[in-house]
Parts: structure tokens; C-alpha cells; sequence
């Protein structure tokens, strides 16, 4: 485990589903060094394409007490990374220094095995370059000091015009993140696999709405 | 999962190359040690195929590389990856077939050596390997334990200590022990004293293939098995179904070859080859039995961390074709997927049985032999395929509708 962990916390009470954040992700991630993220047929009746970021929609609960949970969903950067161990060649590795789990792109055979190996479908094989790709907290603009400190932030969480995501070092006690989590009753997606992702929800403060924390709640009320 | 057909290919024309192998070596181990007939070039020309295999299987592996030329990296991470690990133990078993059909190929090179003068010779430097290689096992091990650094009580060197001293204590009682039981029972002695018997090189490099062979099948075995996520390949049947799939093939291929160049063979053959199809059968039946009654681990619920019992996707999010949905998703019907199970079934065990038992009972007939390797052959595909399709990522939980 590392000492400092980076990681996004989404609020999922504000997430309007916009996704500012899946567009201004391409647009920084497709401009650097690394080279294009390729789209294929992208104007056209079968459009796909590489991203790192997605915005699921589900509808929770029956008519009329239904809502609309906008989902985003990126690598989850877990402190156990079950794709990193698998990599045959290297190429996929966790930051010793900030947790953060990588590709390098000059290694990468392009095998598909750590993509078997991650339950959210995180990594994504970039129909052009042949690569395996994925969310890199945008490493590249995280640590540019020619950039203003308040711009030293993922593209999406910038971009994100309802402030839904929370990008900080969960391992920081007084940093935003880890406060919202501590506070907010954060959770982790599929628990159930024992990879301690990084990346953090944040449940609806609806009462009537059955949320992960609020069951969980109820739970320890039963017990008491 | 997405069955990709470069795979398919690999793991059964690998699958059977080892099996064949396997079974040249049970033939060679026969007359060697009975007074079985030779088998002429039945071994040369049975290890050319072997070696034909595993290149065919190799370059149908590359095919699923985006980046075929970067391959030789894949060697790098055997410490973790078993992808890796199979990488290594696919050319090592190459080489040891290689020496094999060479030494087989020109008896120039594969004198018989009487065994107490091959003894002299070998057994120091063999004695010398097997003891190094027995302590780099022992510290390996010892190192498993060591090398976790929360468990503060084994960061010390004693375990390795311990590994080295226990199992030199165990293997010396196991040695009194085997030399007390050759001393008490006189047959037994007979079929050990191996003196003047004349053996060839061969032998002990075939010896070396069948090790390598193992390594392999157990490398290939457990890229599949050790992904927890993918519960319908978490489990032991996944290594016994490439093993006992790989030797029911691989012996069927030997039999043929039997059938071709040495007839007196084909009994021996063809005999093990239809007790591991009836064994490879039970057991393959099995695992779908158990990947049957599977409840997946992961739901709608935990996917997103909503306990609600009514989620519906309503959109998998930005373009509607992605790589996860290529990947994960076969996007064949239910009844396809039926329908490909029942063929496996049939074509890989119940015909294959059939045809063995009928040429048993009466002859052995080329032919029919070659039929029923082509009959096998196609339903190994159909097997695989339906491995890779049977198995469910928990992502496609993400992925369900497109919007």
C-alpha cells in the first residue's frame, strides 16, 4: 500500500449526467504525447471509440418512486490492482509515489489479459495505437507547474460545472476528499472482490431513496 | 467472454502437442522397460509433429497481440504473471522436442549407453542439477513466506532454513525407507536394478519434455484459473480440463500416427486414449455441472453500490460499440450458446468413445482413426470456444443496454 493514494470521489447526489467530464477527458488525453485516443466511424451510424471515462444512467426503484442515478466510471485506481499483477511484459504498473495505476504505452503488447483481469472494464484497447489505455488522473497535468495550482486538477473534476467530483489523496486525512468520504459515507464499487479501489461514490442524502450507506445504516441500527 | 480465435487455437493445438508427446513418451517408456516391439520411426516422425503443433500454436498467438513485435517482452514477468510464465514454459518445451526428434531423427546422435555406464557418466552431473535445482526450490518456497511483508514472524531467513533442513530430514527417512522396502520385497528390487540395460539419450530429454510439458500445461491452465472475477474459470477444473483435453487429443493423435507407422502400437494407444476421453468427459461434464449452479458474486447492487432491488440501465454511457462490449459480450443467443455445448459434448467425447470402441472390438482402421482426430479436433474448437463464451466478466453489468 502506498502512503499517498490520489483518487476521485463522485457525488453522485449532483452528477446531472452531462458528461462534461467524458468530453473534456478526451479532449486533454487525446491532445498530449501519448497520442490520439482513436474514434472509429465517429460521425457515422456505428460509432465507437476509446474513452476513459464514461456516464453510465440507471433508473432505481419502482414507478412512481423512481430516480435517475447518472453513474460516472473510470479506473478506480484500487490499492490492490488486480490488472497490474497479470501484465505480462510490465507495461501496467501502480505509482509507488501516488498510487496511481499506469500503462506504458512502449511496453504494452497489446495482449488484452489485464483487461480480462479488472472487474469495472476500465481499460479499454485503443483500436489504433494497440495499446491497452485507461484513465491516468491525468498524470501529465497533475504535477505541471507551469500550470496555475488551481488548474492542477483531472480534466474532469475541472470541467464538471455541478463540482460532482473530488480529486485528492484519500490517504490525507484533512484533505477534501477523505473528508467527504469520512463524512459522506464514501463507498467502494464491488467490495465484494477485495481490490480496495481508490476511487470513492458518494450515496444520495434521500432518505427514501435506497442507498448503499443508508442500508448499511439501518443495518447497524437492526444490531443495535 | 469474447472467444478470440487465436486462442482457441493456441491452447488446442499446444494442448495436444503436450498430450502427444506425452504418449510418444509412455511408448518409448514401453519398450524400453517390456519386451515390447519397436515402434520404428513412429517417435521421430511423432515429435515432428509434436514440434509442427506448438509452432502452429505459437504463430496463432501472435495474432492476438496488438503489438506482435514486442513479444519478447512478455518473458519479463514471470515473478507475477502466469501469461508470463506460459511465454517461458511454451519455447523451453519447444527446445526439449527439438533435441528430442533430433536425437530420434539420426541415431548417430542417440547412442544406446548401457545404463550403469550412462550412470557414471550422467547421474554426477544430473545428481549435481537435481541438488541445486531441489535448494532453489526450497528457497523459493521459503521465500513465499518470507517475502510478505505484514507478517512480521516470517521476515526472517529461518524459514528457508527450516524449509531446507525439514526436507532433507523427510527425503533421508524416505530413502531408508524406500531401501527398507527394496530389501523386503525381491520383485520390486528386479524392476529397479536397471543394470546393462541399454537405454538412449532420448530418453532422459523425453523425460525433461514430459516435465516441461506439465510446467506448461499448468502455466496455461492457471492464466485462466487465476482471475477470481471470472468465477466460472476460478476453479481446479480449469487446469484438469486443459490437462485431461490436452492428453485425450494428444493421444488420439498419437494413436493415428500409430496407425500410420506402427500398427503393434495402436492397442497401447489406443487403449489409454479412450480411458483419458471417458475420464477428460466425466471431468469436463463436471465443471459445467458446477458452472451451472454458479450465483455470480457481483449485481446490479454492488456494481454501483445501490442496495435498491430495482435498478435498470438505462445507457452504457458515451458510443454505443466499444471495446468492452467487443471484448466481454460474444453476442450469441442462448440457444447457440446450448447448441455449442451439446456439439462439444458430442464431438470431443461421446463419438470419439464410439468409433474407439468399435475399432477396438474389431480393427484398427487408418482411416477411421483420422476421422475421428478430425471429429475431436473440431469439437476441441467448439469446446474452447464455449469456454471463453461460458465465462461472465462482471463488467458486462455495466454494459447491458445501449442507449
Amino acid at each position: 500500500m502506498s502512503k499517498k493514494q490520489l483518487a476521485l470521489a463522485i457525488d453522485l447526489n449532483v452528477c446531472v449526467g452531462c458528461s462534461a467530464c467524458v468530453t473534456s477527458c478526451k479532449q486533454w488525453n487525446t491532445s498530449g504525447s501519448a497520442g490520439a485516443m482513436a474514434d472509429q466511424n465517429p460521425y457515422d451510424a456505428d460509432p465507437s471509440g476509446t474513452f476513459f471515462n464514461r456516464v453510465q444512467t440507471f433508473e432505481v426503484g419502482s414507478f412512481p418512486n423512481t430516480e435517475v442515478v447518472h453513474f460516472p466510471k473510470s479506473c478506480m485506481h484500487c490499492e490492490n490492482p488486480p490488472c497490474v499483477p497479470v501484465c505480462p511484459t510490465g507495461a501496467s504498473y501502480k505509482r509507488a509515489e501516488d498510487g496511481i495505476v499506469l500503462v506504458d504505452y512502449d511496453k504494452c503488447i497489446g495482449c488484452n489479459y489485464c483487461s480480462w483481469a479488472c472487474p469495472w472494464g476500465a481499460r479499454e484497447l485503443d483500436e489504433f495505437k494497440k495499446v491497452m489505455t485507461k484513465c491516468t488522473l491525468c498524470v501529465d497535468r497533475i504535477y505541471d507547474e507551469s500550470l496555475d495550482e488551481r488548474d492542477r486538477k483531472p480534466a474532469c473534476v475541472l470541467s464538471c460545472p455541478t463540482g460532482a467530483r473530488i480529486f485528492g489523496d484519500i490517504k490525507d486525512p484533512a484533505s477534501d476528499i477523505a473528508q467527504a468520504i469520512d463524512s459522506r459515507n464514501g463507498y467502494q464499487l464491488m467490495p465484494e472482490w477485495e481490490t480496495n479501489p481508490a476511487n470513492h461514490y458518494l450515496p444520495r442524502d434521500n432518505k427514501n431513496f435506497d442507498q448503499h450507506a443508508n442500508a448499511d445504516k439501518s443495518k447497524d441500527e437492526e444490531q443495535k | 467472454m469474447n472467444p478470440p480465435f487465436s486462442v482457441v487455437f493456441l491452447t488446442t493445438f499446444i494442448g495436444m502437442a503436450q498430450g502427444c508427446f506425452l504418449a510418444l513418451f509412455g511408448e518409448q517408456l514401453r519398450e524400453q522397460f517390456s519386451t515390447a516391439p519397436a515402434s520404428g520411426n513412429l517417435l521421430s516422425y511423432g515429435a515432428m509433429v509434436v514440434l509442427l503443433l506448438l509452432i502452429a500454436g505459437l504463430a496463432a498467438s501472435f495474432f492476438h497481440l496488438g503489438h506482435p513485435e514486442r513479444a519478447w517482452r512478455a518473458a519479463t514477468m514471470w515473478r507475477t504473471s502466469w501469461l508470463s510464465r506460459e511465454v517461458i514454459a511454451l519455447p523451453i518445451f519447444m527446445c526439449v522436442v527439438l533435441i528430442y526428434a533430433t536425437l530420434s531423427f539420426f541415431p548417430v546422435f542417440n547412442p544406446d549407453v548401457s545404463f550403469n555406464l550412462l550412470a557414471a557418466k550422467s547421474s554426477l552431473i544430473i545428481g549435481v542439477a537435481g541438488g541445486v535445482s531441489l535448494l532453489l526450490i526450497l528457497i523459493c518456497l521459503g521465500m513465499v513466506y518470507l517475502s510478505i511483508k505484514i507478517l512480521q514472524q516470517w521476515r526472517t531467513h529461518l524459514p528457508i532454513v527450516n524449509f531446507v533442513l525439514v526436507s532433507c530430514v523427510t527425503g533421508f527417512v524416505l530413502a531408508v525407507g524406500f531401501y527398507i522396502l527394496l530389501a523386503l520385497v525381491p520383485t520390486l528390487r528386479h524392476v529397479v536394478d536397471l543394470d546393462g540395460v541399454p537405454i538412449h539419450w532420448s530418453l532422459i530429454v523425453g523425460l525433461a519434455g514430459v516435465f516441461s510439458l506439465f510446467l506448461l500445461f499448468v502455466c496455461t491452465g492457471m492464466i485462466y484459473a487465476c482471475l477470481k472475477f471470472l468465477q466460472q474459470w476460478h476453479t481446479p477444473f480449469t487446469l484438469a480440463n486443459f490437462i485431461l483435453l490436452g492428453c485425450s487429443s494428444g493421444f488420439m493423435l498419437a494413436t493415428t500416427l500409430g496407425a500410420w507407422l506402427a500398427p503393434q502400437t495402436t492397442h497401447f494407444f489406443m487403449t489409454s486414449t479412450l480411458i483419458l476421453t471417458i475420464v477428460a468427459g466425466i471431468v469436463r461434464s463436471a465443471s459445467l455441472l458446477r458452472n451451472k449452479g454458479l450465483v455470480p458474486k457481483s449485481t446490479l447492487q454492488s456494481a454501483i453500490g445501490v442496495k435498491n432491488p430495482k435498478i435498470v440501465q438505462k445507457s452504457s454511457g458515451a458510443m454505443a460499440p466499444t471495446f468492452n462490449r467487443h471484448q466481454f459480450n460474444h453476442g450469441k443467443t442462448r440457444l447457440f450458446i446450448r447448441s455449442i455445448k451439446w456439439i462439444f459434448l458430442a464431438l470431443v467425447f461421446v463419438l470419439p468413445i464410439v468409433l474407439l470402441i468399435v475399432q477396438l472390438l474389431t480393427q484398427v482402421d487408418l482411416t477411421l482413426m483420422l476421422v475421428t482426430l478430425l471429429i475431436q479436433y473440431l469439437g476441441l474448437i467448439a469446446e474452447r470456444w464455449y469456454f471463453f463464451a461460458d465465462a461472465n466478466h462482471p463488467q458486462n453489468i455495466y454494459y447491458q443496454v445501449i442507449c
